[in-house]
Order: C-alpha cells, then structure tokens, then sequence
C-alpha cells in the first residue's frame, strides 16, 4: 500500500498523539470512570469492590447535609465562599499588577520572576511559610501590627478569620500565573487603538475602559475559567493550614476535597467519597458552563 | 521507506508497550495474588516469607528489627520482610492502596482506636484461638487490651502500651516558688501550681504558662477516660455503645478543663502550635502526656529539666488513659494457610513478654504483659514509672472512629473558647456527635 505524503503525515500525528491519548484515558479518564462506579456501591476499600447500592450513598449525604453542624455542607458552602473571594481579588490585583508592569522597562523581568515564583511553589511549603506568618504572638504579620500599635489577629485559628487567610494565600500563590497571562494580553493589544483614542481626545481612564479591557475579554473569561476550577478543587493549603488538617477551627476552612479525602482515607468510606467526587465533578462542570455560556462575547473593533 | 516503516514499528511497539504496561491497573487484584498464593504453598517446606508493616518512627523500627532477627534465627524458614518506610501521616492511605494492588502486609502495626474501622472493611481478621486463649490475654496483658476484643472476638495484640502522666518543667515551677519535688498530687493542686506557675508580660502576654488545655493534644483522653471518672461519672456504657458523660459529673469535669483556657487563663493552646510543642519548647509548666513524648523531649530538648508524675487524682480516684499500637493479621495472610501460621507465629513472638521488655528499653513504651510491666525496676524509673504505675488503673477508650469522636471534643471546646458557646450545650453537642459516630457503627454491626 502506497501512502501519499500527506496521509503519512497524518498517520504520524495519530501516533503521537495517541501517546497523550494513552495517558489520559488510563490516569485521567478511568479513574474519573471508576469513581461514577464507586459512588453508586458500597465499596470496600480492601476488597476493591462492593455491591451495588443505587443512589444509596448520594442519600446520605442529603441526610448529612440536613444535619446541624454539617460537614458536607460546610465544605460545600465554603468552596463557594472561596471562589467568591478567591477569583475576584485574584483578577483585579493581577490585572492591576499586569498594568503598572507593562509600565516599566527597568527591572520587568526581576518583578515578574518575584510575582512568579510562588506559582511555581509546592503548596505545602507556601502552607508552612505562611502558618509561621500567621502565628499569634510569634509570627511576622502579628509583630508588625503590635509594631504600628494595632491589635493581634487570630487568623487561621478563628472560624471567622480563617478562611479569607487561607484565600489570601491561595490569590497570593495564583496571582503569578494570572499576571503573565494579562501581560501577555496587554502586549497584544496592538499600539495603534490607543493612538487613535488618543488623538480623539481620550483620557487614560477611557482607554482602560475602552480598549484594554474589552480586548482583554477573553483573557478575562480564560483565568475566570480556570481560577474558578482551581479554588473549587483548593485541598492542599486547606489541609495544610488548618488545625491538623481538619478543615477547622470548626469545619470553617474545609472544603470538598477535603472531606472526600477524609471520608475516602479516614473513614474508609469510599462510596460516599466517590459520591462527593461525582457532585464535585458536576458542580465544576456546571458552573464552567455558565460561565463560557454569558462571559464570552467576542469584541472586534 | 526503510526507516520511516522502522519509524512506524517503534511508535506502534512503543504504543502497544504503554497499553500494556497500563493494564495491570485494570485488572482486578484477585488474579496476581492467588498466583503467588499458588506457588507460596508450593514451597512450604521451603522458605516462607511474610511481610510486616509499620509506620516510620526510629525507636520502633529498630526495636522491630532486632525482634525480627531474633525471631529469624529461632525459625529459619521464615523470613520477615520489613516494611517501615510510610510516614505516620500516610500510614492508613498506603494500606488502603496496598490492597487493590494485590501487595501489602500479613502483619500490619495498627493504632487501637483504628480497629474497628479496619475489622469493619473486612481488612482484619480474628486471631486463631488455639494461639491466642481469650483467658490467657485477660489474664496476662494489660486490661486495656480489652479493647482488642470486638464484640468477644480477638482481632490484635500488641507488643507495648502507653499511659497519659503528668509532665513538669524543673525549672519552671522553681522559678514561680514551687517546689519542684512536690509536683501537683491532686486536680485542686494542679489548678492552683497552674495559676501559681503562669507569667504574663507588662501587656498582658503569656510568658510562661501553667497549664495548657488542649483536647487535639491529649486532653480529649484525659477528659474522658481520666476527668469525667474522677469527678463521679462514667464517660460510656461497659461495652461502649452509650455515651454517658454528658451529665452531671461530665460536666463538672468539662468545666474543668474549660476553665485552664476562660477563667484562669494559664495558657493558650493557639500558642507555639498547641500545648505539646509549647511544653517540648520550655514554654509551659505543666502538661498531660503519654510515653512516648518521652523520646521527643530528648530528641528536642535534651536540656530540659522536667520531672513526670502520676496523673493527678480526685476525690480519691486514679485513673489514666491507656492506648497501644497493636499487631493485626490480614486477609492477604490469610489466604494462605503456610503464611497464616509463620504470620501467627511471628505474632505470637513479638507480643510475648521478652518482646515487650525489649521494647520499653529501645522505644520507652511499656510492656503489654503484665509480668513485665510490673517489674520492680521499671516502677523505679525516674520517667517511665510514673506512667508504669497507671497502667493497672488505665483506660482505653473503644473507638468505632477515633477521628471522628476525637473532632467530637475539639470542636465543642472550639465553640466555647472561639464562639462563645455555653460550655453545657457545646458538651450537649459533643455527647449528640459521639453518640451518632457510635450508632453508626453498631447499626451496621
């Protein structure tokens, strides 16, 4: 069989991409698989199986959540809580950073390694940084504040100060990756629109208004996107800042993920983990849904 | 063309490689393992070779090691595989994903309070009786051993337990006009040394502390196994099925422990990252632990001068909380007849009574068996006695999810001191939780 070269071409880009292929379908999509299946059995984490038990384990956690003091719905009222505070800050400090470091010529590249190197930091690390931040009496930010003579802060320890801590270091470590992104769509933004305001008379606050930020959209809806997945699955600070790892002080902090390891890999109940994975799958899904459905517009000029 | 079919060979080789090297994770566990079940009992009179699990912590790896090697000389056709490479804190995780792998221990180290979840996922099973006489544990082990026992069925043994005791810093209590050989005998006395013992600064900062209520630490035991009985309750029904110390007597010994945190402040466990760190720094006078933090105060602070006693009495009554990490067989030993009996051999070694007197000088832990326990030379230790001497008046707690019951207190003490809560329903709630964590188990039993 003779292949033209335009089909061996094609051929190859098959093969390569059935590499990637091969790794999503085996540590992405099976184990996605698998969990649907585990949610609706009672599975023993020892036996690697169980009998199937329909929606019995979404039940409970209906049950659960009707409960006082319920930790499921704790952990679903705060991952919303966390998107909430955690996406918004996140896109304007790095829009606003973006601007001022498109401003400058000296140093760009030192500010934009600073404001990059927390993304690149393993989470558990940041997580110990900023405990020991954090730390009354002790820590640096407590001292600072005795210092200017205003009163000690509880942070991490008090239920109501704990999870916008744990947010502010999350937009803290996120706040690099979004800087880069802004600033690689301000410089796309072609120099010329502004001239033309400019020369009609245009302040400074128009242009943003005018062409920055509606040429930035899609930038906007990207890092939204992504932003609002990443703080939905938050785990890692969480589990890192909270009183043993509990979600604490009393279930403030915890988040979906958290409980679905804590019921998976604490407990052992890896059916109702597996169920909480699957409303968090759906949750995500829906909300990016919306999201791509009413912030996307396409802005020509 | 040559090269380019070459070219097509190799990705389709490298495709087809990846495809089965993937494979192993879909297939179920059954089929590897019975496979070696097969050959296992091939060669029983050959070398039979069990594995041992435990989480890592210096002191108990090399205890096990010279234990195993003992064991290995007296029965050379078995071999002991030692695996102590998992951290504490990924200890149940790995045991969880071992399983579906078709690998993992015959033998696994567990903590007590996590039996009932491990014997409820099928994971454990009974220790035969012709090895293990349920008379012959009473008799000889610890009573809070008992706790082994699910619904009269022996699932673990283990080779030492702990007991709660009272610390104090020497210096400390010396330096705020106590005297440091005459350490807090009595609840009373520890309240007012705790007072007498705390510093605060011109603005009102801890200096030093007296006394730190922290139930994420230890004080949620000592609550409930120690406070609730000495003030004249029971915290649970005999067979732990009931939680009791929501009444009277719980709530005097709650608010007991509450007040070291509200009225008398002599401490904050926000401090230092909770009262443990707070006291191996120097920072507190004294505190309510067990054993073993025996060996992370001379890893720490090989300079402190510190004392340990009994725990403070009440009203007459002693009582300390007991707990142990204990051995448990697995269904993967089970599954095979040759490697059931070495794993039960070689439990019965590690749990005898030489065992145990190994291990209290290697890990500071005390014997489980009796009659090593109460060697007159361990009552004498400076430290180790203190916490020898509670053990025939100790308790274990029978947790249905330690976890869970722990979170239980904490959280109730969370909402008085962070929320203001009224310390009796806050206990009210604790007792509701505690109650829904013990039905939950028993139902499905």
């Amino acid at each position: 069989m003779r292949l033209t070269l335009h089909q061996r071409q094609i051929i190859w880009a098959y093969i390569f991409m059935s590499v990637a292929l091969v790794f999503f379908v085996v540590i992405r999509w099976y184990p996605t698989i698998l969990a649907f299946n585990v949610s609706f059995r009672d599975w023993n984490v020892f036996e690697g199986s169980g009998p199937w038990v329909g929606l019995e384990n979404y039940q409970e956690i209906w049950q659960d959540a009707g409960k006082p003091r319920s930790s499921v719905t704790a952990a679903f009222s705060n991952t919303v809580r966390y998107v909430l505070f955690g996406v918004p800050s996140q896109l304007v400090l790095a829009l606003a950073i973006a601007l001022l470091l498109a401003q400058i010529r000296r140093l760009s590249a030192v500010f934009r390694v600073a404001y990059f190197a927390p993304y690149v930091t393993s989470a558990v690390a940041v997580a110990f940084v900023w405990n020991w931040l954090y730390q009354p009496e002790t820590g640096l930010i407590n001292q600072g504040l005795d210092l200017v003579g205003l009163p000690q802060q509880p942070f991490t320890k008090s239920p109501a100060q704990a999870l916008p801590s744990i947010t502010a270091v999350a937009v803290w470590q996120n706040l690099g990756f979004a800087v880069i992104i802004f600033l690689a769509g301000i410089q796309q933004i072609p120099g010329h629109y502004y001239e033309a305001a400019r020369i009609d008379g245009a302040n400074a606050w128009q242009l943003f208004w005018r062409i920055t930020l509606p040429l930035l959209n899609p930038i906007i809806v990207y890092l939204t996107v992504l932003g609002t997945i990443s703080y939905l699955r938050l785990f890692a600070l969480v589990q890192n800042m909270s009183p043993q790892g509990t979600g604490g002080p009393l279930k403030s902090t915890t988040t979906v993920v958290l409980e679905v390891y804590r019921e998976g890999f604490s407990s052992y109940k890896m059916g109702y983990a597996g169920a909480l994975t699957v409303l968090l799958f759906f949750l995500i899904l829906l909300i990016t849904i919306i999201q791509l459905r009413f912030f996307s517009r396409r802005v020509e000029y | 063309m040559k090269r380019s079919k070459l070219f097509i060979l190799t990705g389709a080789l490298l495709v087809a490689a990846m495809l089965l090297a993937a494979c192993p994770a879909a297939v179920p566990a059954e089929a590897p393992a019975s496979d070696s079940a097969a050959e296992e009992s091939a060669m029983a009179d050959e070398v039979i070779e069990i594995e041992y699990w435990q989480y890592n912590f210096a002191a108990r790896v090399d205890a096990m090691n010279q234990l195993i090697a003992q064991f290995e000389e007296a029965n050379p056709n078995i071999k002991v595989v030692h695996n102590a490479d998992i951290p504490y804190a990924e200890f149940r995780d790995k045991i969880a994903a071992s399983v579906p792998a078709g690998v993992g221990p015959d033998v696994a180290t567990l903590f007590y309070g996590w039996q009932s979840v491990w014997i409820d996922s099928g994971y454990l099973v009974p220790l035969p009786e012709d090895a293990f006489p349920p008379a012959m544990v009473a008799e000889k082990f610890s009573p809070m051993v008992q706790a082994s026992f699910v619904e009269g069925t022996l699932y673990t043994l283990p080779t030492a337990v702990r007991a709660l005791a009272l610390f104090y810093n020497r210096d400390l209590m010396e330096a705020a006009g106590l005297d440091p050989d005459s350490p807090p005998a009595t609840l009373d006395e520890l309240r007012d040394q705790a007072v007498a013992c705390t510093q605060r600064d011109d603005d009102g900062k801890l200096v030093v502390q007296g006394f730190v209520a922290d139930p994420s630490a230890q004080d949620h035991h000592w609550f409930r196994e120690v406070l609730v009985r000495q003030f004249g309750g029971v915290p649970y029904t005999d067979d732990y099925s009931e939680v009791l110390y929501n009444d009277e007597a719980g709530m005097q010994a709650w608010n007991y422990l509450l007040a070291f945190h509200t009225d008398l402040a002599t401490g904050d466990r926000d401090l230092f990252d909770g009262s443990t760190n707070a006291f191996v720094g120097g920072h507190v006078c004294f505190h309510v632990d067990g054993s073993f933090r025996l060996g992370t105060i001379a890893k720490n602070s090989p300079e402190m001068n510190f004392g340990v006693a009994e725990l403070p009495s009440h009203n007459g009554v002693k009582s300390t909380f007991g707990s142990y990490w204990t051995h448990g067989l697995t269904k993967k030993a089970a599954a095979d007849q040759a490697r059931f009996d070495a794993a039960v051999k070689f439990l019965q070694f590690i749990t005898s009574a030489d065992a145990g007197a190994l291990w209290v000088d290697i890990v500071g832990e005390l014997p489980a068996q009796l009659e090593a326990g109460s060697n007159p030379e361990l009552l004498a230790d400076e430290k180790l006695g203190a916490f020898a001497a509670g053990l025939e008046y100790s308790h274990a707690t029978f947790f249905a999810d330690e976890s869970q019951q722990r979170q239980a207190i904490i959280d109730s003490f969370d909402m008085v001191v962070l929320t203001d809560e009224d310390p009796a329903t806050a206990l009210q709630i604790a007792a509701d939780t505690d109650q829904e964590v013990l039905d939950d188990f028993w139902s499905s039993r």
